[in-house]
């Protein structure tokens, strides 16, 4: 009775594969989500600015232009050039330094999250796996990691090493892997224990085979929200760094660089300070929103 | 509950020993402490003497028992800058940081618990969707950009508000409001998760079966089993408030250990961040503390845990 209807399921399938198939149902229920794909496409518009910064941007974000200082947003300057979101206290084009600024703040976010990705993940897994003595090892210096006032920490030691873009990715991918190594360890601990893996085990994988090829792979969506969700976190923060002078030294533009310079400006020239700010607002904003509807798409009992 | 209590108290000192280490390990990554802490035009016998005299020659961990030591008793050493013990520095100013982080909880509290149930309670109505709004622009915005943002309208624009400083009442509104709304947003969030969650359970059926209705069901029955989350929250926020107040102090030029610190790591006044780091650590895991034996209380549930 139900062999023809199979059978035409099995055709409609025949082409793709399992794994591609669940990625395009995946896509599929993710682009419902309107509110995501607004996310995905802000997210989209910053990488591509901080990629195509050099063709983008009208004017070198460095020049600077003493004659034209502090100009209102929409004014022109002695040679008829537009200035759509003015100049600063250097008459340097707000609008470049803003395109420009996604560079520092993307290479920060995307470098940190890799490290503590990474280090959450291997310690999770192990953590999870075995238990036991190396287990409370691990979560006992989860614990000490999240005593600190985490801004705290980054600053004293950026302000010890010197604040240099290799010294903020390390301090700051170093100290962010607990997120990681707490929801991959919940993952793991429930893993453990489920068939499959109990039938690799028995067919004679070793712990590091059933690891990496058993569990990993089911592990990984939970990480995926963390590491997307901690993307924002860590643009915050490099702009903080930014902000107090500890992050990517002028004269390379930065959001928070630039905040820090419009504060003092902020009777006088209010687009200074909003601008930037402004930036910081929108694409993180973009990656919670995107980071959100991963999460309820993918695991939406994740609590992150 | 004795062993809880017994195990939770020797976990903390555990973790504040692991904070003794990162903080003693942070004069360590300079280099030399010697050259650090004395004026840069010290002659070579100068800095011999005074490496000889700090016992920078000792086996590592001999200095870092000293360190230990010294800690315990409230000693980190001179601070560089302004010749007075860095301890008495730090503590002059931790009723400023107490001061603001509390008013920040207290905005947070007020406006994201009544927020958060009033969504839930509310669901999918205008009000609803304008409060998630509010909090999840309030989640992803820079603590640093608000502070300014406030000062432009509130100091620049009107001038109904001091801008820097600390003393009255109007000098603590905009620090609070700006460190206090990341806070709002997580606690808003998730405050109206958890009574959604409850809001569906049985008993909750029940009691509306037995005839309970409208908001006496949503504050006896629900608000009281969703506030075990946000009890928790409550701690772990008061942790992100301490770091947070490190900007915002510096926005709002507020005398406070946050921006004391940040002066410290400027002047390489490293006694002076030592002791900063240090106490401000020891205040979170004492926060902790006191909130996980207070849960215990509020959910038998997780005693002995």
């Amino acid at each position: 009775m139900s062999v023809p209807i199979s059978v035409g399921t099995l055709d409609l399938s025949a082409g793709r594969s399992p794994a591609r198939r669940e990625w395009a149902v995946f896509a599929r229920r993710l682009a419902r989500r309107r509110t995501a794909l607004f996310g995905l496409v802000v997210v989209m518009v910053v990488i591509v600015s901080a990629l195509g910064a050099p063709w983008l941007a009208a004017y070198d974000p460095t020049e600077q232009d003493i004659t034209n200082r502090l100009r209102p947003p929409g004014s022109q300057d002695a040679a008829g050039r537009a200035h759509l979101l003015g100049t600063d206290h250097l008459g340097r084009d707000i609008l470049a330094r803003m395109i420009f600024g996604a560079r520092p703040a993307l290479m920060v976010g995307f470098a940190a999250v890799a490290i503590s990705g990474l280090l959450g993940m291997g310690v999770g897994l192990v953590s999870g796996y075995f238990g036991g003595r190396i287990d409370d090892v691990f979560m006992r210096l989860a614990d000490v990691q999240l005593a600190f006032p985490f801004i705290l920490l980054a600053i004293a030691v950026i302000g010890v090493l010197g604040p240099s873009l290799p010294v903020i990715i390390v301090v700051i991918g170093v100290s962010s892997w607990v997120v990681y190594a707490r929801v991959v360890r919940g993952a793991v601990l429930s893993l453990r224990e489920r068939e499959f893996v109990q039938a690799a085990r028995a067919l004679g994988s070793g712990d590091g085979r059933v690891l990496v090829r058993h569990i990993l792979p089911n592990a990984f969506t939970p990480w995926l929200v963390v590491a997307t969700l901690d993307m924002a976190r860590v643009i915050v923060i490099e702009s903080a760094l930014s902000f107090l002078g500890l992050g990517v030294q002028p004269p390379t533009p930065t959001w928070g660089g630039m905040l820090a310079d419009g504060r003092v400006y902020i009777s006088t020239a209010w687009w200074l300070a909003t601008f930037p700010g402004l930036a910081i607002l929108i694409t993180v904003l973009g990656i919670n929103l995107f980071g959100d509807g991963l999460r309820d798409t993918l695991d939406p009992r994740l609590r992150v | 509950m004795k062993i809880f209590l017994a195990r939770r108290l020797a976990q903390s000192l555990l973790v504040l020993l692991g904070v003794s280490f990162i903080v003693f390990f942070i004069l360590y990554l300079t280099g030399d402490p010697a050259l650090v802490l004395l004026p840069p035009d010290s002659s070579a016998e100068d800095v011999q003497r005074f490496r000889e005299a700090m016992g920078f020659n000792d086996p590592f961990i001999v200095q870092y028992g000293r360190f230990l030591a010294g800690a315990l008793r409230g000693n980190f050493g001179q601070s560089v800058r302004h010749g007075e013990p860095a301890f008495n520095l730090v503590i002059e100013r931790m009723p400023a940081t107490f001061e603001l982080s509390g008013a920040a909880l207290l905005v947070a509290l007020c406006l994201a618990i009544p927020a958060g149930i009033v969504s839930a309670v509310r669901r999918n109505t205008a009000i609803d969707y304008v409060s998630t709004v509010v909090a999840l622009l309030g989640q992803s915005m820079p603590t640093f950009w608000l502070g300014i943002m406030l000062i432009l309208v509130f100091s620049v624009q009107f001038n109904l508000l001091p801008s820097s400083g600390r003393g009255t009442l109007e000098h603590l509104i905009l620090p609070a409001i700006t460190l206090g709304l990341f806070t709002t947003a997580r606690i808003t969030r998730l405050t109206r998760s958890g009574m959604l969650e409850v809001l569906s359970q049985d008993y909750i059926r029940t009691a509306r079966a037995k005839g309970v209705s409208g908001p006496p069901v949503v504050w006896k029955h629900a608000l009281k089993n969703a506030a075990i989350p946000i009890v928790t929250i409550v701690g772990i926020e008061l942790g992100t408030l301490l770091g947070g107040s490190v900007i915002t102090e510096t926005i709002f030029a507020w005398p406070g250990v946050g921006r004391l610190s940040v002066q410290a790591i400027y002047n390489r006044d490293y006694p002076v961040v030592q002791a900063a780091v240090f106490l401000l650590s020891s205040t979170f895991v004492l926060v902790n503390l006191v909130v996980d034996v207070l849960y215990t209380y509020l959910d038998p549930r997780i005693r002995l845990g």
